[in-house]
């Protein structure tokens, strides 16, 4: 810091001459005095500090990943977890372009990647109003992609038999969602307080009058999506879950067997199903009877 | 460029990666002659012309205005194509497409594909476009004109300076070649780890995503950064951490567009030195270091202005490395 001071009083201090010629040579350094082994001592310190200071605070935003035992559901045509990580840029654009603002992006303590993109399904489910899974277009880094590169493994159940046909374009040339693989797996979680599985059918706001969350309802309008709360629901026996699905096939109401042999009606979720959460947002149970269980596989 | 000044540019790269500015051994002619010029210019004299450029000084702020110009449209550009869905500027500063163009920040790419191992075309694409836009634009510009971080910490060292005025606080330097360390750390960390450790701490990233998107309690590690440049070491993240800085500086490397020193009508007073960010590019101005008459500043150099500004003789301009010549 010396050093600094001293050509900072450049102005000042006696000039040597200039030279065309090299200098007699490095010269041997001559002694430190007491005080500049001191400040260069501190100095050391100091760095050792910011060092520490900034290795640490790198090393505790990847740690909790690293050790992770939740997985999260990441946007649609996201890789693998630890690929989806290690390829986001952390921009947002996914964020941007989503019309019913699913993606969010996680913050400090979060644990899952400071600024990387999630969806919180029972808040906000991805129901696909955009048509094309826009926030796959708007990666710029291919972390969500129709076409994962061929070196990276494809998780078992992943692959979805058939491209996933979208209810709101089923009467177009193309109705299909370019989906290769899906982001998660709809299961019944909580069979026992599922309306359906009661026999109870539901009347009212699906989640109640201050839920903020969007649904596309074709019925109703098939570019804008519209608030749940505004629409509400009145059935004789409750699918809600199968009513909001934005997936053909992927969810119906089917007559099961419960273990003491009674028939039942529930909501059975079929290979279809590429995990946007739309059930999950819906469910009027709460907490959700239905979940995405994100990074999960098909099993028959 | 003659060889005396190719060994100023090539110890100028040292002096980016943290070497400490030595002082040069050899000078061109007409260098020599103009220092042995200012030496033989009696005290009286010099006195006098001092006093008379000081009372003829002009204290402006035009540089640093249109940077804080631009640097704030820029980042407001972001919010409101956002906040309105008008689709001009989308994205946040790690990556972004301007009316439909990818732009990527080339830190956050090189992070990216250290970790991914795995590099798609629209990645490249935005990679190439900031490459070529920042050669052009010299580097480390995109620093003081760009990096949202940079004006907060801007900000940060007017309290810090006005403390040390205050003789409450002191500047407490660090070693400048951590921040070397820190670039090859990180790029080994994400190569090895697969996840970009950096850009969970970026203060660049952080702060641009908390304008776009709101904020979040990451920006407490932004804050607590300047509470460290405010108490302890003026723009310590800047000067000595950030390899965002380190990345654009390489590229500045190359880039035309500079701040060129004129030794003529330098008094050597140092104001530039004491305004400077990275005050070890301006060691040429130091009485008796100037290699030639005329000399380009180096790569770390930020392009903000300051010094520009700063200096009562006009002896630092910004200048586009062969245009002056063919105009």
């Amino acid at each position: 810091m010396s050093d600094e001071e001293k050509v900072g009083a450049g102005a000042t201090a006696p000039e040597k001459p200039a030279s065309t010629t090299a200098a007699a040579g490095p010269a041997a350094r001559p002694p430190m005095s007491k005080e500049r082994k001191q400040q260069a001592r501190r100095r050391a310190l100091r760095t050792l500090l910011l060092t520490g200071g900034v290795l640490g605070a790198g090393i505790s935003g990847w740690l909790p990943l690293a050790y992770a035992q939740k997985k999260r559901l990441r946007p649609p045509g996201a890789l693998d977890e630890k690929d989806f990580l290690s390829s986001c840029i952390k921009c947002g654009q996914c964020v941007q372009v989503c019309p019913v603002e699913a993606i969010k992006l996680a913050d400090l303590v979060d644990g899952f990647g400071v600024g990387a993109p999630y969806i919180d399904a029972r808040a906000q489910a991805c129901d696909f109003s955009c048509d094309a899974v826009q926030c796959i277009l708007a990666c710029p880094t291919g972390s969500l992609t129709y076409h994962k590169p061929e070196f990276l493994a494809v998780r078992p159940g992943a692959k979805m038999a058939d491209k996933p046909v979208l209810l709101a374009k089923e009467n177009d040339p193309e109705p299909t969602l370019n989906l290769a693989e899906r982001i998660g797996v709809a299961r019944l979680t909580r069979p026992e307080s599922c309306l359906a599985i009661q026999g109870k059918g539901f009347k009212g706001q699906a989640r109640g009058p201050a839920f903020k969350g969007e649904l596309r309802y074709m019925k109703v309008d098939r570019w804008k999506p519209i608030k749940v709360a505004d629409h509400p629901y009145d059935t004789e026996l409750c699918d809600l879950c199968v009513q909001a699905c934005p997936i053909k096939g992927a969810i119906s109401i089917e007559t099961v067997f419960a273990p003491d042999g009674s028939q039942r009606k529930s909501p059975v979720v079929h290979e279809p199903c590429v995990g946007c959460g739309v059930c999950e947002m819906i469910c009027p149970t709460e907490p959700a009877s239905i979940e995405i269980i994100p990074g999960e596989g098909w099993r028959a | 460029m003659n060889p005396i000044q190719r060994r100023r540019f090539v110890d100028q790269i040292k002096v980016m990666f943290g070497a400490e500015p030595r002082k040069p051994e050899k000078f061109t002619e007409r260098a020599v002659k103009a220092h042995e010029l200012k030496r033989m210019t009696n005290k009286t004299d010099l006195q006098a012309m001092k006093a008379h450029m000081r009372e003829h000084e002009q204290k402006s702020n035009k540089w640093r205005n249109r940077r804080w110009i631009a640097l704030i449209l820029m980042n407001l550009l972001f919010v409101v194509s956002f906040y309105f869905d008008i689709q001009i500027l989308e994205g946040a500063l790690t990556a972004s497409r301007f009316i439909g163009f990818h732009l990527i920040d080339l830190n956050s790419a090189l992070q990216v594909m250290l970790a991914h191992k795995h590099i798609i075309t629209n990645l490249l694409i935005g990679t190439g476009t900031v490459l070529v836009l920042w050669l052009l634009f010299g580097g480390r510009t995109f620093c003081s004109w760009v990096c949202p971080y940079h004006l907060l910490a801007e900000w940060a060292e007017k309290i810090h300076l006005f403390l040390v005025k205050k003789k409450l606080v002191t500047d407490q330097p660090i070693d400048r070649r951590l921040r070397t360390v820190f670039w090859i750390v990180f790029a080994v960390l994400a190569f090895v780890t697969g996840y970009t450790v950096y850009e969970a701490i970026s203060p660049t990233g952080i702060v641009s995503r908390a304008l776009i998107y709101g904020p979040g309690l990451a920006l407490l590690w932004v804050l607590a950064l300047l509470v460290f440049e405010v108490f302890f070491v003026r723009r310590a993240w800047c000067r000595y951490a950030c390899p965002i800085g380190l990345t654009y500086g390489v590229v500045g490397i190359f880039s035309p567009l500079r701040v060129k020193y004129t030794l003529e009508g330098c008094f050597h007073e140092g104001d530039c030195r004491k305004v400077c960010l990275v005050p070890h590019v301006l060691d040429t101005v130091i009485k008796g270091r100037a290699v030639d008459t005329e000399v380009a500043i180096g790569p770390d150099c930020t392009r903000c202005g300051l010094c520009v500004d700063t200096c009562p003789t006009g002896s630092l301009k910004f200048d586009v490395k062969g245009l002056s010549k063919l105009m």
